[in-house]
C-alpha cells in the first residue's frame, strides 16, 4: 500500500499573508487550513462536497474546500473567515447582518455561508430575494431555516423596492 | 472520509499529460475540476495511485464559434464560465440556461464541461446536450487524435470509450438551432436531475424543422425520443402540438426504477417536463 513518504512544498497566500505548507497531496485544502495552519474556522460536514461548510473562496471564486487537494491551490489567493473581522476585531457588514437577522443558530454552517455570501455580496448588483435563494440553497443548514441567513444577504445586495430582505415571495422552487 | 494516498503530478500540455498517463499506468487519472473525482476519493469509491491534474494546461479553455454554425467548446471551461459568458452564442442559446442548474455556483466555479463528459454520470445537463446537439467529443492519445460520436462516446453509466491513457480535449456541438430548452427535476435545488429533458428545433416557413428532444434520467445514457422529434417536425409550435409530442417522448420509454422514483414516475415526469421545455421555447414570442 502507498504512504505518505512523499510530500510536496506549496506556497500560496491566505487571508494576504504568504504561506508554505509541506503537505502529502492527499491532503484536502480543508485540512491544509485546519490541520497545517490551524485555521479551525474553515468546518467539514461530509467531505463530499454536498454541505458546503467547508467553502472558502479561492482567487475570488467560492469553492469547496474538502473538494480541492492543497497541492492544487499553489499560487492561489485563499480567502477564509478567519480573514472577515475588522483589523480591531470587530464584525464586518455581512457578519453583522448575520448577527442582526438570526442566520445563525448552532454556527456550525455560518463560516461556509458567510464566505458564499462574501463571494456574493462582491458580485452581486441590486440582486433580489430569489436570486439570494438560490445561491444560499447551496449550503446546508440544519438550524436557522434559512429565513435569517437570507435576511442577512439580502440586507446587504437586495434592492430596497420590495424585493429586499423581510418578505418571502411564494418560491416554488 | 480522507482519501488513499496518490502521487500527484502537474502537466504542462496535451501531450505531456498523455505521457504521463501512459508512464503512470491503468491506474493513472486525470483530474480536471475535481468535483466528481474528490468526492469519490474521499468516500474511497476511487482510488487513483496516480493523479495527472490538466487544470493548468493552456489551450483548454476556449469557446470557438466556427463559420460552419458548429461551437467548439474546450474541455476546461468551466460550467460557471459558460452561465456567466458575456455574449449569446446564436444557435446554443440553451447551455447559459443549462449550467445554472449544474449543482451549485461553488461547484460549478471549478468543475469543467470536458470533466463532466468525462465522467458520463446519466442525467448530467451537458451530456443531456450533447445528445441533443449531436456532439463530437476530440480525444487525444498516444497514437494521436480520435473523434467520436456520442452513440460511440457514451458506453452506459460513468462508462465511456476513453482509454485510461487519452484526454478528451474539445467537445464540438452541432446542429445550431434556434430555438430551445431545458427542464429537469431534482428533489432539491442543485441536486442531479431525476429526469431532464432538452428540446431544440429551427422555424422554416412558419414550421419546426430539425427538431431535437432529449431526455436524461431515462436509460443508462442521455437519449433521443425520436417519436417526439417525429411529431414536432413540420407542425406548427403549438400547445396542442407539444402536448402531443411530450405524450409520445413518454411512451415508448423503459425508464429505470429505483429510490429516487419508479418507472412509472419518471415516464410521468418526462412528459410534464418535455412539454414545459417545449413551452419555453414559445416564451419570446
Ligand atoms: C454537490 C454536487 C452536486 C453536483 N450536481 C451536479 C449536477 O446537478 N449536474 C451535473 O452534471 N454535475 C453535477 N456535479 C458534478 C460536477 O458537474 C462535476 O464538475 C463534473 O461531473 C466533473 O467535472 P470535473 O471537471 O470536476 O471533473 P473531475 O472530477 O476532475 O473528473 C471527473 C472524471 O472525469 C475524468 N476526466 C476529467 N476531465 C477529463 C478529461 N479532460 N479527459 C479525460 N478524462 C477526464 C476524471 O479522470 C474523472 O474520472 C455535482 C457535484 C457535486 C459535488
Ligand atoms: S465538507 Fe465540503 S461540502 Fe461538506
Ligand atoms: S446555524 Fe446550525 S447549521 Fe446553520
Amino acid at each position: 500500500m502507498r504512504t505518505d513518504s512523499e510530500t510536496l512544498n506549496v506556497e500560496f497566500t491566505v487571508n494576504g499573508e504568504a504561506r508554505r505548507v509541506s503537505i502529502p497531496p492527499r491532503r484536502t485544502l480543508a485540512d491544509v487550513l485546519r490541520e497545517d495552519l490551524g485555521l479551525t474556522g474553515t468546518h467539514l460536514g461530509c467531505e463530499h462536497g454536498v454541505c458546503g461548510a467547508c467553502t472558502v473562496i479561492v482567487d475570488g471564486e467560492p469553492v469547496r474546500a474538502c473538494l480541492m487537494f492543497g497541492v492544487q491551490a499553489a499560487g492561489c489567493e485563499i480567502e477564509t473567515v478567519e480573514g472577515l473581522a475588522l483589523p480591531d476585531g470587530s464584525l464586518n457588514d455581512l457578519q453583522r447582518s448575520f448577527s442582526e437577522h438570526h442566520g445563525l443558530q448552532c454556527g456550525f454552517c455560518t463560516p461556509g455561508m458567510l464566505m458564499l455570501g462574501t463571494a456574493y455580496v462582491r458580485r452581486a448588483v441590486a440582486a433580489d430575494r430569489e436570486s439570494v435563494r438560490e445561491v444560499v440553497s447551496s449550503n446546508l443548514c440544519r438550524c436557522t431555516g434559512y429565513q435569517g441567513i437570507v435576511d442577512a444577504v439580502c440586507e446587504l445586495v437586495c434592492h430596497p423596492d420590495g424585493t429586499g430582505a423581510g418578505e418571502d415571495p411564494a418560491g416554488d422552487s | 472520509m480522507k482519501p488513499a494516498a496518490f502521487t500527484y503530478h502537474r502537466a504542462e500540455s496535451v501531450e505531456h499529460a498523455v505521457s504521463l498517463l501512459g508512464e503512470l499506468g491503468e491506474d493513472a487519472k486525470v483530474i480536471a475540476g475535481g468535483q466528481s473525482l474528490v468526492a469519490l476519493m474521499n468516500m474511497r469509491l476511487a482510488r487513483p495511485s496516480a493523479l495527472v491534474d490538466v487544470s493548468g494546461v493552456r489551450g483548454l479553455h476556449h469557446m470557438v464559434l466556427e463559420p460552419s454554425g458548429e461551437l467548439r467548446i474546450g474541455a476546461l471551461v468551466t460550467h460557471a464560465a459558460i452561465e456567466d459568458y458575456p455574449l449569446v452564442i446564436p444557435g446554443f442559446e440553451i447551455l447559459p440556461k443549462a449550467a445554472a442548474l449544474v449543482g451549485h455556483w461553488p461547484i460549478r466555479t471549478r468543475g469543467t464541461f470536458g470533466g463532466s463528459i468525462a465522467h458520463a454520470d446519466p442525467t448530467s445537463e451537458w451530456c443531456l446536450v450533447a445528445v441533443l446537439h449531436g456532439a463530437r467529443m476530440v480525444i487525444e492519445g498516444p497514437g494521436g487524435s480520435r473523434t467520436l460520436g456520442s452513440e460511440d462516446f457514451f458506453g452506459g453509466p460513468f462508462m465511456t470509450d476513453l482509454g485510461h491513457d487519452e484526454l478528451l480535449t474539445e467537445v464540438v456541438l452541432t446542429e445550431p438551432r434556434e430555438r430551445s430548452a431545458i427542464r429537469e427535476f431534482a428533489r432539491r435545488a442543485g441536486d442531479f436531475a431525476i429526469v431532464s429533458a432538452a428540446v431544440a428545433y429551427d422555424i422554416v416557413n412558419g414550421r419546426m424543422s430539425g427538431a431535437r428532444v432529449a431526455l436524461g434520467g431515462v436509460a443508462s445514457v442521455a437519449v433521443r425520443a425520436p417519436a417526439a422529434e417525429a411529431e414536432l417536425e413540420g407542425a406548427e409550435a403549438t400547445p396542442e402540438v407539444f402536448a402531443r409530442a411530450s405524450r409520445a417522448a413518454a411512451e415508448d420509454l423503459q425508464p429505470p426504477s429505483d429510490l429516487h422514483g419508479s418507472a412509472d414516475y419518471r415516464r410521468r415526469l418526462v412528459r410534464v417536463l418535455t412539454e414545459r421545455a417545449l413551452a419555453d421555447t414559445l416564451a419570446g414570442d
